[in-house]
């Protein structure tokens, strides 16, 4: 079981705690009327689903219920960073430098 | 003296203390701190189980949790029942009985056994492959039957299980996992500067290879000694924790270690109310692995018979147990650690025959030990095969020439075999905790390498074999200065010869086997190679090596070089198979813990359930809330119940419990258009004190909830929901919320518990209301059809909804959840004077069917639209947005043949078609044509006086009229396609 930081309650706690969300910083679109029945489906349906370092939202649903991002290597199951839902996405590179591995 | 095989002296049984046990029926004797494969040997039972395929006679292999042939069951009464258990972890105590398994008539005479006369080939790899491939009709019938009868592990236990067991969450500084000498020594150093450590140890005591070890001292105490003085060190620390019988059996993310700790199975008598068996969840801030090593077999002709063990083994029985494997043993070794298995057991008086070794010549220590003990030693010489037919008798001694060939030397005669072929380290946790794994060329065997996790290996586990090498990286891991200084050992080397012992016999005529509990031979692996595997995992599917219970212990390394060889590469380059959770089996009651029976889930009841339950309700689960069902009278079937209720409220009214239902209040300056947003449906302009039925779509335009929705205030809305979708419709409005919508001022709370509703249906309905409410004008006028008024009722507030989920005059009487039981009785009382009735959930969907009115979930699977289901009328077409607009015109959800909601009129109005069956054109379907659609509502309808359905089929508007076919077991059923509505099509009946 991980363990994961959220980043609202500043806390490590255990993933039963949570719910995977699906990919992050997927923004649904202003207008929506506007987008070609190929672009949305793209949005719709299509992920990147990367082997490696993978951007992805949670909910600390038994906690704070904040929806918030994190970090995850769909390898090692490592979780590089969390952050606050609406906050940049953390340069990758500083990221994977500064954790070693 | 009743146990030939007990020493006089010696090992750390309670000689004074007598067990006395059952093994298949008959009384034997051991000692306390036998187990029980120990206890047999020392009464002369060599033979403990039969083999899975071929029902061999087998005897016991090893002396621990790598045991793949000694497997028993015991039973202890009352449904405590445990089938597949090493017997050579089964602690003996007093009335202990045991079984063996996979034999008919008994273990001695077995029919069974013919399957090792059948031909050679029949039984070989991929034999279930083979020959249960076809006719395909002959597998339910034939083979599996055959299968299961044949398939050779324990029996089910039929009774259920009357232990309890119980979970621990726990955290440390440092998990020791194994206390031999390694851990001892790690856990020793890492607890000196106040860390809190935990040590586990899957034996029933602490100190591993140190209790095997007589000669051995470790400053200047004997081996065994210093094991106990440690133990007693680390027990007066406050800040140890040390766990025995406790196996860690599974490695995950962080230092997440699973422990299984066994409670109370090795007493004779069960403390009452105490846990048969703990897991520990632990968190460890560092996890020392100290986990040892597992001898291999060596793979010779016939070296599967009672008798032939594990050198390792035979030294622990002798030297822990003070049990001789035999009185004429024969060793063949690969290494040192053979010689020490051979000079313990000849000073205990055990006859060394010879002892039989690979190398041309054996280590400089071993070979003096063996000079002055006078052993008689063959250099370059193997075992060729052996005999004996319920314990081995001989075995035939081969010599090596410098070619490899193999010349037929002399049989020697003997009661035991004892296999030295080498040390495997024990990396299966260190390769769950995703270490990647190096291979030790020169000594043949993988080691850990770089951690994933804050871990270390040690010991043997990470290729340093012998005491000293394993207490010097023990002290080394925990932080400590030098170890202790060791003398006396004979070291093993580790590694050494892997993969089939060559002989001089026809490869096709031998049975030399590998992994024992599946009765996987050389010549299945080399098979499966010849067959075209390539990847050892694709081998090991195929011939089963290492997939028994045993997870491949003393197989997998074997199979592995034979592979090798036969592919003719490196054994690094065939690739190794996952070492997976669990170590060894952990029972299901470990993993339930206390979530079983009333402790599985927990249970909701509505303020009402008493009541429902002293008038006689049925309930029925809706999720993990209990409802009530139907209401019956003495003697009324449940038909005949539900055809009154729902007759009753269409004649004069009805009383329903709605509680369930999911209520979410939207709160904010943006409520309305949060609510624009997340419903198909315009609120804007929606009064105060009025409702709307609201349809939820997701992003992709597929309807996931509904329910009625009334607005209180400008900024405050009332929403319900399926009884089964409110937490994942407010989760789904908080994602909106929360993570797209954020311009938005809202609050959602969840009220489904705050708010009892009681539904009031029928004519009679306000009449019944009438006298409870106060300062609430509920006349026709005052408060149309889907409105909403807020005051109290029966002295408690309420939030009055008029609205009808039954097509007939309607009111929901929202009240406190803690008045919902006074509110109902008072209603009920006054509802009497008309003759109504308390209806449940049966009939709530009958009249809801009969009125067509879908229910999310039923008529709804995910990939429906609010135009398959003819609710465009739902869909606010002059809002820019909301969710799952844009998808409602991509072009799949455009197409004339979607599956749309119709009603169903069955030819035979008596026959009530069967839910979720599937509907064709024709009456007989066509092979490879695809069905138009399926059932979604069925039920016998009062109000219709016939059969009713709902279904939803492929283009179904445009099929008013047309008749299709439900096929059923009993023949086709031909219903006629109509509008999904039965009754009140103009729907008078809603004002009273």
């Amino acid at each position: 079981m991980l363990l994961i930081r959220c980043p609202v309650c500043e806390m490590d706690r255990p993933e039963l705690e949570f719910r995977y969300g699906g990919e992050a910083h997927v923004a649904r679109p202003l207008d929506p009327s506007s987008v070609s029945d190929q672009d949305w489906a793209e949005y719709l349906y299509f992920r990147s689903n990367p082997r490696g370092v993978h951007a992805e939202r949670w909910r600390h649903t038994s906690g704070c219920g904040r929806f918030f991002n994190a970090i995850r290597h769909t390898v090692t199951d490592r979780i590089l960073a969390t952050y606050k839902a609406g906050e940049p996405k953390p340069d990758l590179a500083t990221l994977t430098g500064e954790t070693g591995r | 003296m009743t146990q030939p095989f007990r020493t006089a002296a010696g090992g750390h049984v309670d000689r004074a203390r007598a067990i006395p046990f059952t093994f298949d029926g008959k009384s034997y004797t051991g000692h306390a701190g036998d187990t029980l494969a120990s206890a047999l040997l020392a009464n002369g039972v060599a033979l403990m189980g039969r083999s899975f395929k071929y029902h061999r006679p087998r005897g016991v292999l090893g002396a621990g949790a790598e045991e793949p042939n000694a497997l028993v069951s015991v039973s202890r009464g009352g449904g405590r029942f445990t089938p597949n258990l090493r017997a050579t972890q089964v602690e003996l105590y007093e009335g202990l009985v045991a079984e063996s398994q996979n034999r008919w008539p008994s273990l001695a005479v077995d029919v069974g056994e013919v399957n090792n006369l059948v031909p050679p080939g029949v039984f070989s790899a991929g034999f279930y492959y083979k020959t249960f491939m076809a006719p395909a009709g002959a597998w339910k019938g034939v083979y599996e039957p055959f299968i299961r009868k044949a398939a050779g592990l324990g029996v089910v236990p039929r009774e259920p299980d009357p232990d309890h067991y119980t979970h621990r969450y726990a955290f440390c500084d440092v998990l020791v996992v194994g206390a031999g000498a390694a851990g001892l020594a790690a856990a020793l150093a890492a607890s000196e500067g106040g860390a809190r450590v935990i040590v586990a140890d899957e034996n029933p005591a602490m100190g591993g290879g140190l209790l095997d070890e007589p000669d051995l001292a470790i400053d200047g105490q004997p081996a065994a000694a210093w094991a106990a003085q440690a133990v007693a060190t680390l027990v007066a620390r406050t800040n140890v924790t040390l766990l025995t019988r406790t196996q860690a059996f599974g490695y995950y993310a962080q230092n997440f270690v699973g422990l299984a700790q066994r409670l109370t199975d090795h007493l004779a008598a069960l403390p009452a109310h105490a846990p048969r068996e703990r897991m520990w969840k632990l968190r460890a801030g560092r996890v020392v692995l100290a986990t040892g090593a597992i001898e291999q077999p060596l793979v010779f002709p016939d070296n599967d018979r009672p008798g032939i063990m594990l050198a390792g083994a035979a030294r622990t029985y002798l030297n822990r147990y003070g049990v001789k494997p035999g009185d004429h043993a024969v060793v063949f070794t690969v290494d040192d650690s053979g010689y020490a298995a051979a000079l313990d057991l000849a000073r205990a008086g055990v006859a060394i025959a010879a002892v039989v070794d690979v190398r041309p010549e054996p280590g400089e220590a071993a070979a003096l030990a063996a000079n002055a003990a006078a052993l008689r030693v063959l250099s370059a010489s193997v075992i060729t095969g052996t005999s004996g037919r319920l314990r081995v008798s001989g075995a035939e001694i081969g010599k090596v020439g410098p070619d490899g060939t193999v010349r037929p030397v002399e049989r020697i005669a003997c009661d035991c075999v004892l296999m030295a072929g080498g040390w495997v380290p024990a990396v299966h946790l260190f390769s769950q905790s995703r270490g990647k794994l190096r291979f030790d060329d020169a000594r043949g065997i993988y080691l850990p390498g770089e951690p994933a996790q804050a871990q270390l290996s040690v010991g043997a586990c990470n290729g340093a074999f012998g005491i000293a090498a394993a207490l010097a990286e023990g002290f080394a891991a925990g932080g400590a200065g030098a170890a202790p200084a060791v003398s006396g050992e004979i070291a093993p080397m580790g590694g050494g010869f892997q993969g089939a012992v060559p002989h001089h016999r026809d490869p096709q005529k031998v049975k030399a086997f590998v992994d024992f509990q599946n009765d996987v031979t050389a010549k299945d692996i080399r098979l499966a190679v010849r067959e075209g595997f390539r990847s050892i995992e694709h081998v090991k599917r195929y011939t089963t090596n290492g997939m028994a219970t045993d997870q491949g212990k003393t197989s997998n390394m074997n199979g592995l070089a034979i592979a090798a060889g036969a592919l003719d590469k490196p054994v690094p380059q065939v690739g190794l198979t996952t070492f997976r959770a669990p170590y060894t089996p952990v029972t299901f009651g470990s993993f339930a813990g206390h979530s079983r029976d009333h402790l599985f889930d927990p249970v909701r009841k509505t303020a009402t359930h008493a009541w429902a339950q002293a008038n006689g309700a049925v309930f029925e689960d809706v999720g993990l809330w209990k409802r009530a069902w139907y209401f019956p009278k003495p003697g009324e079937t449940m038909h005949a119940a539900v055809a009154r209720e729902c007759r009753t409220v269409r004649d004069t009214g009805g009383v329903f419990d709605a509680s369930t239902l999911g209520k979410i209040e939207v709160v904010g300056p943006d409520a309305a258009e949060f609510m624009n947003r997340l419903y198909t449906n315009p609120w804007t302009k929606l009064e105060p004190g009025r409702c709307r039925y609201g349809l939820m779509l997701n992003e992709q335009g597929f309807v996931i909830d509904d329910g009625v929705i009334g607005r209180l205030a400008p900024d405050r809305f009332h929403v319900t929901t399926t009884t089964g979708g409110a937490p994942r419709v407010l989760a789904h409005m908080e994602d909106y919320l929360q993570t797209e919508f954020t311009d938005l001022k809202v609050w959602l709370t969840s009220t489904t518990e705050q708010w009892a509703v009681i539904a009031v249906q029928g004519p009679n309905a306000r009449r019944v209301l009438q006298p409870l409410v106060d300062g609430i004008d509920i006349s026709r006028e005052a408060m149309p059809h889907m409105s909403l008024r807020e005051g109290r009722i029966c002295g408690v507030p309420t939030r009055l909804f008029r609205v009808s989920f039954t097509g007939e005059l309607g009111f929901e009487v929202n009240v406190p959840a803690d008045h919902g039981l006074a509110a109902w009785e008072a209603i009920w009382a006054e509802s009497q004077r008309y003759g109504m009735a308390a209806y449940g959930t049966e009939s709530m969907h009958v009249l809801r069917a009969e009125k067509g009115f879908i229910i999310v979930g039923q008529e709804t699977d995910g990939t429906v639209t609010p135009n398959d289901l003819g609710l465009d009328w739902a869909i606010g077409k002059l809002k820019p947005d909301f969710v799952g607009k844009r998808s409602l015109t991509r072009p799949d959800m455009l197409k004339a043949d979607r599956k749309q909601l119709v009603g169903l009129l069955t030819a035979d109005p008596a026959a009530v078609l069967e839910e979720g069956a599937q509907i064709t054109a024709e009456a007989t379907p066509i092979r490879g044509r695809p069905a138009l659609g399926h059932v979604t509502s069925s039920y016998a309808s009062p109000a219709a006086g016939r059969s009713i359905a709902m279904a939803l089929v492929a283009g179904g508007r445009a099929r008013m009229g047309e008749t299709v076919f439900i096929p059923m077991p009993a023949g086709p059923i031909a219903a006629q396609v109509c509008e999904p509505i039965f009754h009140d099509k103009d729907g008078s009946r809603l004002d009273g």
